[in-house]
């Protein structure tokens, strides 16, 4: 029995590793500023908690094997009540590892969560309902037009959907978009927010990830650095149609971007 | 199936320690000087008592903490206002009825009382434990008074909230009009509520008296009701000070 | 004692004359209904709590089933359900989880094997309070019963999860949030009372009825974890209750506690200036030490288990000890890792992760010490062994992938996918489950009076165990690769799409497993009935309950008052006579 434990212990650890290590299924690609810091990061704790789990797993097969009991008389040294030397040992690697862990990967949040945006970020609002994202532009004018509760029309989509009151003039210029299109290489503001509960921006490429609360707008920001097309999914239960919440980021080259906004405020007049 | 039939006997000794003598394990037979067998004594029921009261104070204590909590997370938190985009605070203070005042002191004179039943009873049992003669509970009847008072007192308490209810009510304070008066309603509610419990407590504890029940097991129910019933008092305060001046 | 005993009886005051007749809280009960219905005897009301988290578990389990299979065959007709709707999915999904934390992980280590042997391993006669303990019984019962009608009103079951998050669960005019999450909310609420009253009579008990000579360093593990679980359920539970209350007022009085200025389908509700982001805190700062809450009593029969079957001391006692104090205290500061992506400030996020790394550290400790136990021993491989072992590397496993969770940087991308899901179902749906199989065929001698049929037990262990990694090992896969959880169909994200293979192979596991746990179902019977008769000590293991009548009498200790002289873990004592000392033998001589 001892033997059968240790097997499919071994087994088990060794399989599930390998998978691991193989890349079997893993992170998509990064395509963000922010992607290199944090995968790199990943790895480090992957590596580290992988001999962590290894050596855990393969003690323990191998202890529960080789201490099965053969008939034995017990001798002197199966009576002991511990090692308080040893037990400082571990508590002190321990906490050294997880809190250095931390510590390292704290720098790395610090960087992308403790400031603002930069001055010249592109500005993007992101509105979640039930069950679709909206995208607004600012346009030239560089303000969000107000937006009021009782305006807002989900059925009429776009502008209407997001309840945007054309009396106030800085709405004149705002472009709605179904599709979140922004130029590669520039830093996003995203503006979040929710008109019902609570939904969640996920673009896993982007390794970006943020909660959108209604009765809140929270400023995040990351930075695209290739182009092309990137899925979006919610990522906060919000009711039936969770499931199918998903959008699109168009990661393009500045021009591109600049003549898909220009062509978006033409329509508007 | 399982069989839960008892081998102790009447005259087993106690299995409970509590007064630090060693006994050995006796299988059966021989009284001793203790009330019955596997009844504890007095003093350690009385013990046992207040430590249940003293863990029960503690999630009612936490339940108040968190309704706090939320009370001072809300009074400062802006929302977004769609209107201007801005963040903005909507939190008005309540005018709170003079009544509440008055509330308090019944309310306290109700602790006081309710302080003064305790020792009579607690006073009387620990007379009856020494006592040879088992049979205290026709004497009970005229010692009442301070457990009435309490219960009366509280009652009226109680009334008196509900009346200060209705006058917010009628100075235009529903429960759902401002988050300060959904918190009114709320602390003083749920006050009331607990309050209610420490009051059928002693409810039964005085019926209990007249049906001729055993003193020593009423003069604890009402010494941990005591003690409850003074921090249901300070909670009160502490509630009030709360509504009234962290606004 | 308060509350008294079942009625009847005057107690008199009397020093001088024994009562006339039984008139103890200790004597037996006469009748159908006063033994077995509204008994005041711990052991019953134990395994009164048993059986409700056994109909409990199978309930949570049928669900996930359900779950499982709608997942890789979304347009198949269920028999007798038809097409599942998203809406159905998510109540599921909704009460699976509830169900499981509260019915079954929060009530059969606790109120379950806790109620049976807590009195009786501290060599008491009973819990301080058996009518309390009665009533925290019934009342846990009421609360499951109003969860399960919420299955059968209109609407039905709610579908926010269990975790509840507001707007979502506040607002009555939600499709699929009707009066089903109304009873939702007022049977947690109950639950909560339930709880309240059984941690009241542990933390009294422990505290002032342990027998002579049980000092609070002589109480088993089994004892401190009990007890730490009964403190951590005070403080908990309270906030839940008051968050329960806030949000019933939400949806029923129009208050906004919870909700900010929202429109639903257009129509603005009523509701404004609330804060989403409250609910969370109020909810996690419960929801957090409720995962300890889980675990704890595992863990505390985890290094019983590991010292009786190896024959040797539990190494570190007092580590282990301290070890189960600090998780309980700092499980109180960490639940902002639940938030990392909620909108709470990036500087408390960092505060949260630093303590929550802090965390892992006494987890690790005890981990040490379980090898530690396990080294130089002499195992013996009887079921309730295995499952021991078996909770050691599900505990591990499950434990790895927290300090992943707990760096908000790497949680950026981890957070709601089924990264997490393999998480919290290694350490609380598999290593906790362990603890209650573990503690099933390890106590079930001394409760019933027979042995479970070992071979049986076996095959169910291999079974749960190949089982349980086969289902959540791959979901650390899929979540890294992004899938998202809560989603009632895969099929209309691609990356997610792309990853039905994993969950195809999941499933299946899953309808395995499922139905290995009949064999468990089928050997607690058919023991119950046919076992072979057990003997008062089966495992020769040393703390209170093995020296007691199989099963023990009404007040455990057939009248007697055990003494205490060793500590719980006397195992292969150099110079005993056999290789176990019970805890009330005569002193031995202390040979460390």
């Amino acid at each position: 029995m001892g033997l059968m434990l240790l097997v499919v212990i071994w087994l088990i650890t060794l399989v599930s590793t390998y998978i691991f290590i193989a890349k079997w299924w893993w992170l998509p690609v990064g395509a963000s500023s922010a992607a290199a810091a944090i995968d790199h990061h990943f790895t480090v704790t992957f590596i580290l908690m992988g001999v962590v789990f290894v050596a855990a797993q393969l003690a323990l097969g191998y202890l529960v094997w080789s201490y099965r009991d053969r008939g034995s008389a017990p001798g002197k040294e199966s009576y002991s009540h511990g090692n308080t030397k040893l037990e400082i040992v571990w508590t002190v690697l321990t906490t050294v590892l997880f809190v250095g862990m931390n510590l390292a990967s704290s720098s790395i949040w610090a960087s992308e969560r403790f400031r603002q945006a930069e001055a010249n970020a592109v500005h993007v609002e992101v509105t979640g309902m039930q069950f679709a994202w909206y995208f607004r532009y600012p346009g030239p004018d560089g303000k969000f037009g107000v937006t009021k509760p009782e305006l807002e029309d989900a059925s009429a989509g776009g502008e209407a959907a997001l309840g945007m009151d054309p009396k106030d003039p800085a709405s004149k210029d705002d472009v709605v978009s179904g599709v979140m299109v922004v130029p590669v290489n520039r830093e996003i503001e995203v503006i979040l927010r929710s008109h019902d509960v609570i939904h969640s921006f996920f673009v896993p490429q982007m390794r970006f990830k943020q909660d959108a609360v209604p009765g809140l707008a929270i400023h995040m920001h990351f930075t695209p650095i290739q182009t092309g097309e990137f899925e979006i999914a919610c990522a906060e239960l919000c009711g039936l149609g969770h499931y199918k919440m998903h959008g699109f980021v168009k990661v393009v080259s500045q021009e591109e971007f600049d003549k898909w906004l220009a062509a978006r405020e033409a329509e508007k007049q | 199936m399982a069989s839960f039939s008892t081998t102790a006997t009447v005259d087993d000794p106690r299995n409970t320690l509590g007064d630090g003598e060693i006994l050995p394990p006796v299988l059966a037979g021989g009284g001793d000087d203790r009330s019955g067998p596997g009844m504890p004594d007095y003093a350690t029921r009385l013990r046992r008592a207040r430590l249940g009261l003293l863990v029960l104070l503690v999630p009612i204590f936490m339940l108040f903490v968190s309704f706090t909590s939320a009370y001072i997370v809300r009074q400062g938190l802006p929302t977004l206002d769609p209107q201007t985009n801005l963040l903005v605070k909507d939190w008005i203070p309540v005018k709170l009825p003079t009544l509440l005042l008055v509330n308090t002191f019944v309310l306290l004179l109700s602790s006081l009382g309710m302080e003064l039943a305790r020792r009579q009873f607690r006073g009387e049992a620990v007379l009856a434990s020494g006592d040879a003669a088992p049979k205290i509970s026709s004497s009970e009847q005229s010692k009442m008074p301070w457990l009435a008072m309490t219960l009366v007192l509280g009652l009226l308490f109680l009334f008196g909230q509900w009346t200060a209810w209705r006058q917010l009510a009628a100075s235009g304070f529903y429960v759902s009009s401002t988050p300060s008066s959904s918190f009114v309603y709320l602390l003083t509610g749920t006050h009331a509520v607990h309050l209610m419990g420490g009051i059928l407590a002693l409810f039964v504890a005085s019926i209990a008296g007249l049906f001729g029940r055993a003193l020593a097991r009423r003069s604890i129910v009402i010494d941990v009701t005591a003690w409850y019933w003074h921090f249901m008092a300070g909670l009160w305060v502490y509630i009030l000070c709360l509504l009234e001046f962290a606004r | 004692m308060v509350g008294g005993t079942g009625g009847g009886e005057t107690i008199t005051m009397s020093t001088h004359e024994s009562a006339v007749h039984a008139a103890d809280a200790h004597a037996a009960p006469q009748g159908f209904i006063r033994k077995w219905v509204f008994s005041l005897d711990h052991k019953v009301i134990g395994l009164q709590y048993f059986f409700l988290a056994l109909v409990a578990v199978f309930v949570g389990m049928f669900l996930s089933l359900l779950m499982r299979i709608h997942l890789i065959w979304p347009t198949v007709a269920l028999p007798f359900f038809g097409e599942m709707q998203p809406a159905t999915y998510l109540s599921l999904l909704t009460m699976h989880g509830t169900i499981m934390v509260f019915f079954v992980l929060t009530t059969a280590p606790q109120g379950g094997f806790g109620n049976y042997f807590l009195p009786i391993q501290i060599g008491a006669p009973d819990m301080a309070f058996p009518v309390l303990n009665m009533l925290s019984f019934w009342t846990t019962f009421l609360g499951f019963i109003v969860l399960l009608a919420a299955f059968f009103v209109t609407g039905g079951a709610p579908l926010h999860g269990w975790t509840g998050y507001a707007p979502l669960s506040a607002l009555r005019s939600m499709p699929g949030e009707e009066l089903g999450a109304d009873l939702w909310i007022t049977s947690i609420a109950i639950f909560c009372l339930g709880a309240l009253m059984g941690a009241l009579n542990f933390i009294t008990t422990t505290l002032d009825m342990r027998a002579k000579g049980m000092t609070m360093m002589r109480m088993p593990l089994t004892v401190w974890s009990w007890f730490i679980t009964a403190i951590l359920g005070l403080l908990a539970f309270g906030v839940l209750l008051s968050a329960g209350i806030l949000l019933l007022m939400d949806r029923n009085l129009g208050t906004s506690f919870f909700v900010p200025l929202v429109t639903l389908n257009g129509q603005l509700t009523g509701h404004k200036g609330g804060s989403p982001l409250l609910w969370q805190h109020l909810f996690w700062f419960f929801g957090h030490p409720e995962v300890y809450i889980a675990i704890l009593p595992a863990m505390g029969l985890c290094s019983q288990l590991l010292s009786v079957f190896s024959r040797k001391p539990i190494f570190g006692y007092k580590a282990m000890v301290y070890a189960m104090l600090s998780i309980g205290f700092l499980g109180f500061m960490v639940w902002g890792h639940h938030m990392f992506m909620s909108g709470m400030s990036p500087y408390t996020a960092f505060a949260f992760s630093i303590m929550t790394m802090g965390i892992g550290v006494p987890s690790a400790i005890k981990t040490f010490n379980w090898l530690g136990t396990i080294w130089r021993g002499r195992i013996r491989f009887h079921s309730p062994m295995l499952f021991a072992v078996g909770f050691v590397s599900l505990f591990v496993t499950g434990g790895i992938s927290g300090p992943f969770l707990a760096q908000p940087v790497l949680d950026i991308y981890l957070h709601e996918t089924y990264f997490v899901i393999a998480h919290f179902h290694l350490i609380m749906g598999v290593a906790s489950i362990f603890g209650i199989f573990g503690a099933t065929y390890y106590w079930f001698p001394k409760m019933f009076g027979k042995m479970m049929n070992e071979t049986l037990a076996k095959l169910h262990f291999w079974l749960t165990f190949v089982g349980a990694y086969a289902i959540f090992m791959p979901m650390h896969y899929s979540g890294m690769a992004g899938q998202l959880r809560r989603y009632s169909q895969g099929t209309e994200v691609a990356w997610i799409k792309a990853l039905t293979p994993i969950q195809v192979f999941i499933s299946i596991a899953a309808f395995i497993t499922i139905g290995s746990q009949f064999i468990f179902l089928f050997n607690l019977f058919w023991s119950m009935w046919k076992g072979k008769k057990a003997s008062d000590n089966p495992w020769e293991a040393t703390t209170l309950e093995w020296i007691t009548a199989t099963p023990p009498p009404h007040d455990n200790f057939g009248g007697r008052t055990p003494v205490v002289h060793n500590g719980p873990y006397e195992y292969s004592v150099p110079g005993a006579p056999k290789d176990f000392v019970m805890q009330t033998d005569p002193e031995i001589e202390p040979a460390h």
